[in-house]
């Protein structure tokens, strides 16, 4: 264990950082009474307890627990070790040691948080100390399990502008150019009722009549039938998504969903194929018509069928916990770089790039094409919405990022409720799998290969990673639209992105370049691919976790700024004595500017 | 280059092909005459054979398309010139004066292949005696490949070229070959006037005596050897300990010697040093050891009666495991085609971790990062040592002193810093890069100053705004080892290069002949291009650092590093000394200890160290620090992927910032001088020049090296993804949906 550091923890709400710099001076009156609560946040429990921190070893403090978080900090070491975890990151509370164990700090809480860091208490063994903590913790940590509500529902978190208006479907077509000749917007799933994990308004083919709508839909997996996601302005290519087409064992055919791709092949000026990109490897694909599933065989005429061999959310689960091991809590230093490649991560992240580059390499060149994997909420996702990133600069910006989480992952019904487990204490459910983690990190890879091309930054990734687990908006919470609907999350929580839209500013690439209607191509190999070091190890304190260039070049701007006033000021100044001295300005001034001058830039 | 088919007027050439296989080529058009193009040739340069047509395939397609054009050559270099006219657009801003895109300098051959039907074998030298391959593979030291194909020209003509490549680029030949020595004979420029005035040469009394003030050491200059009749390893001048005596200083040809590198704020100091080989057991042993043990003791005068040793040797890789690690990781770069390349993608990692190339740079940082520990928190002296006292002593003495002194990170520092340690301090250039292909020099040669450039480079990609020049100087300045037209790069020695000159120079009435520096930079690029070698991100040190964090310095001064340690020291030595020197005898003995520490110990302690500075606000005109966690250790992308065209990132790459900021600092820049220039004349017009703007978003990853002229609209798109992955087990089987069945079946 490395010695003597401390860890410097970033904070996981990172827009508390104004009120934990409250004195911490009053300490001794009440346990912690400066530290941050949210509206609505109320403290169930405080106790000493021992952190036992990977790093720099045990450090004694306090513990507090509220309906959102986790809250400690250190009472003797010096910097002091704070950090707070909202209780929706906890994927697992067990209890280590027994009343009988030995050696020190022995006995107390092991926690497994989701956003790839452990925590561990020790706490002492007398009269049980531990009972009526980790029963708080597990109550509160997994409130779904215990009747409770998730805390998003207890907030009462009011932000200047409203994250639920965001994104508006029809606006968003209108924005493409939607309706027009080829494609219509249908309300026929209004009430959930053709498909109850798809959005509401569907785009589909201006020939495809409601009634061949429904038909399809007996034919997809759960209903979930092609529809638009994005069309090319101007070549008007389309990307459509579904889910697997229920060929089974016996290879049935169903001519009206042949039929209807043929539709959006035809809705593109007569290309003479679609390409369908099953996001599978060719063998699972085959292995699903075991159960009732398939792939679009011979018979789909005018189709082109290319497998993406991207795996699927088991191994993408094992993946990450392969990667943890190797980050958290150290860096596994003898072979790095072949146990980063034995856990597969990056090449998977490689595959889901590459899959979507070929998507967007089709749709520019002209060719529409249909993305499904088995249920079309997983693999599909990924695909859809990082070829839309690469074709369409709107997406790139802060707003148009949101609008295609909006309408790509909530709205076509990624299920973020069992992939992440909200409030749930199953941690082992093989639903879970960090799918949406995946996409984020392609997205960052992406914006490490084009620095000057996103309008966000790294910040909000971070920021979505944090509250994609942290219960505290509503906006990841539930599996699809209609059960947010039913749940009514709209109306009685706040949405992520009303906290991102309050402090714009935070979250602005400074570097970002508009340039509309560029194509963007990341390079999908290893090379360029690189671990997300300030996401997956941002936990060790021996990882600096700051841009040096982004703080110079605020700190020019700034520079930039101040010399373009002092022009101005010289100009104004300068004009009324130069008619009557010109050669000699006025004394004081340029002193006082000298000194400027040596500004370090 | 893929300007579409030949010029109007002039017919039946074909003069370029596209998209057609070069077998469409009539035989009938290829005898007609022609007329070959050479490269403008520089001062001195020869032409020793040409052919025409060959073809040059591009490397940027799957399709094997090419140009048509003239192979040469010379005594300088290996040149292809195209038949077809050079665009006016293709007038790029980092084009090298002295060589072309398509022109290899012998000296950067690399390995040739020859290309026989599908078979692809390496050249050795000597008469290809059976068969001429119909193609020409050529690997250089900057990690471009060509591939040229001589099946169109006549037979003769095409053995004639490729058994001249051959001889001229791989064959042994005497140092007086070397194109340097017919260029400076005929180059008219005086390369003195070129110099860069700020870098010192470390070649007079006057640079030492300056260098030793800069530092504030209280070493001694030596002029002894000014003859070379001391050493014929060591400089002209150089610097020891005071209390060396006269007449230690010529027993073992200057081995054994403490020479003087660096010193420390604190008064301590660095020296290297050529061991003596103390481990014999013959009768010289118990004389190099008492000799040792004087040394040591004179180095531990010079500041507390401390001092630590250190064998290089014992604990970093040899000349030979640098050399052949660097083989295997080169490889990954000399790509042929682009199945080759995704294939190899896949096991990237692995492969890298094998070559073993990042994990030495990694331990000469490490090794150099203990050694600051000895002098920035222990303020003992350090001498280290190696056999000859020239090859990991440089890496390892240059790393210490960039990352403790940030005069080094500067350009000028910098250049400087490469003047003492590796070109006064005597590195084997000649033999280690083996730039005349001896072939019992082979076993000598390894890329020790490259790795030293990778070192610098994890420590550049690290603390940015620590240092004044760039990757891309560093990129260049690796490129610039194997163009055989700089002295700096030449010799094993300051005493190899003054006789090579001297007895090389008599029938000029000149003088002894010069060649230019690598430093005259102008002799390559124009100034605007060499403005990529700044970094934009750095900052200057504020000239009046009001924050009274530490006693005020004037301003050319050099800057404390750590304070805390610094302080410990008090500023007048004296006092100390007297108490000292009554604990003379218990010190020296206790003090004069070699590491005994286990690597693994050494790790732990430097660590702490790490730590403890990392812990402390980040001052980047101070002591820098290098991470050495594996993901912290990166691969220099732009020298090793800059020609690889499957991992161009068009329109992105850190250059896209990087670009945006150099744009940013000009503007300031612009306004600044504006300013200053208002304050003196109140009547100037307020005019202020629009800063003209690169597009950053036109750059490509490979700015500013290679420059695709060809916008590539088409993504780069892994081949052999799906062997890639082999998951093995249930996991991969099973359906995303565990355990539920499909709603409609």
């Amino acid at each position: 264990m490395a010695s003597a550091s401390i860890p410097a923890y970033s904070s996981n709400a990172l827009e508390n950082s104004s009120t934990k710099n409250a004195s911490r001076e009053s300490l001794k009156m009440e346990p912690l009474s400066d530290m941050p609560l949210l509206p609505g946040e109320e403290r169930v429990i405080d106790k000493d307890i021992i952190y036992i921190c990977p790093f720099s070893g045990a450090v004694k403090g306090k513990v507090v627990i509220t309906n959102y978080r986790l809250y400690f900090r250190s009472v003797e070491a010096e910097p002091v070790v704070t950090f707070d975890v909202p209780l929706g990151t906890i994927s697992r509370v067990e209890k280590m040691g027994g009343a009988s164990s030995r050696g020190e700090n022995s006995y107390g809480l092991d926690i497994t948080c989701k956003d790839m860091r452990n925590l561990r208490f020790a706490l002492k063994q007398e009269g049980h100390s531990r009972r009526d903590i980790f029963d708080i913790l597990f109550r509160h940590a997994f409130p779904l399990s215990h009747g409770l509500q998730l805390f998003a529902f207890l907030s009462q978190e009011k932000f200047e502008e409203n994250g639920w208006n965001v994104y508006n479907p029809m606006q968003e077509f209108r924005r493409q150019g939607l309706p027009n000749d080829s494609w219509r917007i249908t309300f026929l799933n209004e009430n959930y009722e053709l498909c109850d994990t798809y959005p509401a308004l569907l785009a589909v083919p201006f020939k495809a009549s409601d009634e061949d709508l429904r038909k399809v839909a007996t034919f997809r997996s759960r209903g979930r039938i092609p529809v638009l996601s994005w069309i090319h302005p101007e070549k008007q290519a389309v990307i459509t998504r579904c889910s697997q087409p229920l060929v089974g064992m016996s290879g049935k055919r169903n001519r009206d969903d042949e039929r209807y791709l043929d539709l959006i092949r035809e809705a593109n000026g007569g290309t003479s194929k679609l390409t369908i990109f099953d996001a599978r490897p060719n063998v699972n694909a085959v292995a699903n018509k075991a159960t009732g599933g398939g792939y679009e065989g011979e018979d789909y005429q005018n189709a082109e069928l290319v497998f993406l061999d991207i795996h699927n959310i088991h191994v993408m689960r094992e993946s990450l916990k392969k990667l943890k091991d190797i980050v958290y809590p150290h860096v596994e230093e003898a072979h790095w770089l072949s146990s980063l490649e034995s856990t597969h991560w990056l090449e998977h992240v490689k595959l889901v790039l590459a899959g979507a580059i070929q998507v967007a390499d089709k749709v520019s060149s002209g060719q529409s094409v249909l993305v499904h994997c088995s249920d079309g909420w997983d693999r599909t996702a990924q695909l859809t919405s990082l070829s839309m990133l690469m074709l369409d600069s709107f997406y790139r910006t802060l707003h148009g990022f949101q609008v295609l989480l909006q309408k790509e992952w909530l709205g076509f019904g990624h299920k973020f409720g069992s992939r992440i487990g909200h409030g749930d204490k199953n941690h082992a459910d093989a639903d879970r799998s960090p799918i949406f983690l995946q996409f984020i990190d392609c997205v960052w890879q992406m914006t490490k290969q084009f620095p000057t091309a996103f309008e966000f930054n790294d910040r909000l990734l971070l920021t979505v990673l944090d509250h994609l687990y942290s219960c505290r908006f509503g906006t990841f919470l539930y599996n699809c639209e209609s059960a947010r609907d039913a749940n009514e999350v709209k109306t009685k929580t706040v949405s992520l992105w009303s906290l991102v839209n309050s402090d714009r500013s935070s979250y602005i690439n400074p570097f970002y370049t508009m340039e509309s209607s560029r194509v963007l191509y990341p390079v999908a190999s290893m090379r360029h691919l690189e671990l997300w070091v300030g996401y997956y190890i941002r936990w060790n304190p021996r990882i600096r976790h700051q841009s040096p260039v982004e703080q110079r070049y605020r700190e020019l701007l700034a520079l930039k700024d101040q010399y373009l006033k002092k022009l101005e000021e010289l100009q104004l100044s300068g004009s009324a004595p130069r008619l009557s001295n010109s050669t000699a300005p006025s004394p004081a001034s340029p002193t006082q500017r000298v000194t400027h001058m040596h500004t370090p830039f | 280059m893929l300007s579409l088919g030949s010029g109007g007027g002039k017919p039946v050439k074909p003069s370029f092909v596209s998209y057609v296989t070069p077998e469409e080529i009539k035989s009938t058009e290829r005898e007609t005459s022609r007329k070959e193009k050479h490269p403008d040739l520089l001062p001195g340069e020869v032409v020793f054979c040409s052919t025409n047509p060959v073809l040059k395939y591009t490397q940027d397609d799957v399709s094997q398309r090419g140009i048509f054009g003239t192979l040469v050559c010379t005594n300088f270099r290996i040149a292809f010139v195209s038949d077809e006219a050079p665009s006016e657009e293709q007038a790029q801003l980092f084009k090298n004066k002295l060589y072309g895109e398509n022109d290899i300098p012998l000296t950067c051959v690399d390995h040739i292949y020859g290309g026989y039907d599908e078979k692809k074998k390496l050249i050795t030298g000597g008469l290809v005696r059976n068969k001429y391959p119909s193609k020409i593979i050529i690997h250089c030291k900057d990690l471009r490949v060509f591939q040229f194909s001589l099946t169109y020209a006549k037979e003769e003509e095409a053995k004639k070229i490729f058994q001249g490549i051959i001889h001229h680029s791989l064959e042994p030949k005497s140092l007086k070959c070397i194109f340097a020595f017919s260029y400076c004979e005929k180059a008219t420029a005086t390369p003195e006037i070129h110099r860069t005035p700020r870098t010192v040469m470390f070649d007079t009394v006057e640079d030492w005596t300056q260098e030793m003030k800069r530092t504030k050491g209280n070493c001694k200059v030596v002029s002894a050897n000014e003859n070379f009749s001391l050493s014929q390893k060591l400089p002209q001048f150089f610097i020891m300990p005071t209390a060396v005596l006269d007449e230690d200083m010529t027993k073992f040809e200057g081995k054994g010697l403490p020479i003087w590198c660096w010193s420390h704020h604190s008064g301590c100091a660095l020296f290297k040093t050529a061991s003596l080989p103390l481990m014999q057991e013959d009768g010289y042993s118990q004389a190099y050891k008492i000799y040792m043990e004087r040394m040591l003791n004179a180095v531990a005068q010079t500041h507390l009666y401390s001092v630590k040793t250190e064998e290089l040797s014992d604990t970093l890789p040899t000349i030979q495991d640098i050399q052949q690690s660097y083989s295997r990781f080169k490889q990954f770069f000399l790509i042929d085609n682009t199945t080759e390349f995704w294939l190899s993608d896949m096991k990237w990692f692995s492969s890298l971790e094998n070559s073993g190339w990042l994990d030495i740079i990694r331990q000469c940082l490490q090794k150099a990062v203990e050694v600051v520990e000895c002098l920035e928190k222990e303020n003992t002296n350090v001498l280290i040592m190696e056999e000859a006292g020239s090859d990991l002593c440089c890496v390892i003495s240059s790393l210490v002193q960039l990352m403790l002194d940030p005069y080094c990170r500067t350009l000028a520092g910098f250049q400087s810093l490469v003047q003492k340690e590796w070109v006064a301090g005597g590195h084997s250039f000649l033999d280690r890069c083996n730039h005349v292909h001896q072939k019992d020099k082979e076993q000598f040669q390894s890329p020790v100053f490259l790795l030293f450039l990778e070192c610098v480079w994890q420590l550049l990609q690290q603390h940015g705004p620590a240092f004044q020049f760039s990757e891309t100087y560093l990129t260049v300045l690796s490129d610039s080892v194997h163009v055989p037209v700089f002295g700096t790069f030449l010799f094993n020695s300051p005493y190899h290069r003054a006789t090579v000159m001297k007895n090389d120079s008599p029938q000029t009435q000149r003088g002894p002949l010069n060649c230019p520096e690598v430093w005259d930079w102008s002799l390559q690029f124009e100034r605007k291009a060499q403005d990529l070698f700044t970094n934009p991100l750095y900052a200057e040190k504020p000239k009046q650092d009001k924050g009274a964090r530490r006693t005020y310095r004037p301003k050319h001064q050099r800057q404390l590093s750590l304070p805390s340690s610094a302080f410990k020291t008090p500023p007048k030595k004296g006092f100390f000394k007297e108490e000292t020197d009554s604990l003379k005898k218990m010190l020296r003995v206790k003090r004069i200890s070699r590491w005994l520490h286990s690597p693994d110990s050494a790790q732990a302690s430097t660590r702490e160290f790490y730590e403890a500075w990392q812990r402390k606000p980040l001052d980047y005109h101070s002591l820098i620090l290098p991470c050495l966690d594996g993901p912290a250790m990166r691969v220099w992308m732009q020298r090793y992927l800059r020609w690889i065209h499957e991992v161009q990132i068009f329109g992105g790459g850190a250059i896209t910032v990087m670009s945006k900021l150099a744009d940013l600092v000009g503007e300031v820049q612009e306004l600044r001088r504006e300013l200053e220039r208002q304050a003196c004349r109140a009547d100037s017009n307020h005019q202020r020049a629009a800063a003209s703007h690169r597009s950053s978003v036109r750059l490509s990853s490979s700015f500013p090296f290679a420059t695709s002229r060809v916008w590539s609209f088409k993504p780069a798109i892994p081949t052999s993804l799906l062997q890639s992955l082999m998951i093995t087990g249930g996991l991969a089987d099973q359906d995303d949906e565990d355990g539920e069945t499909l709603g409609v079946v």
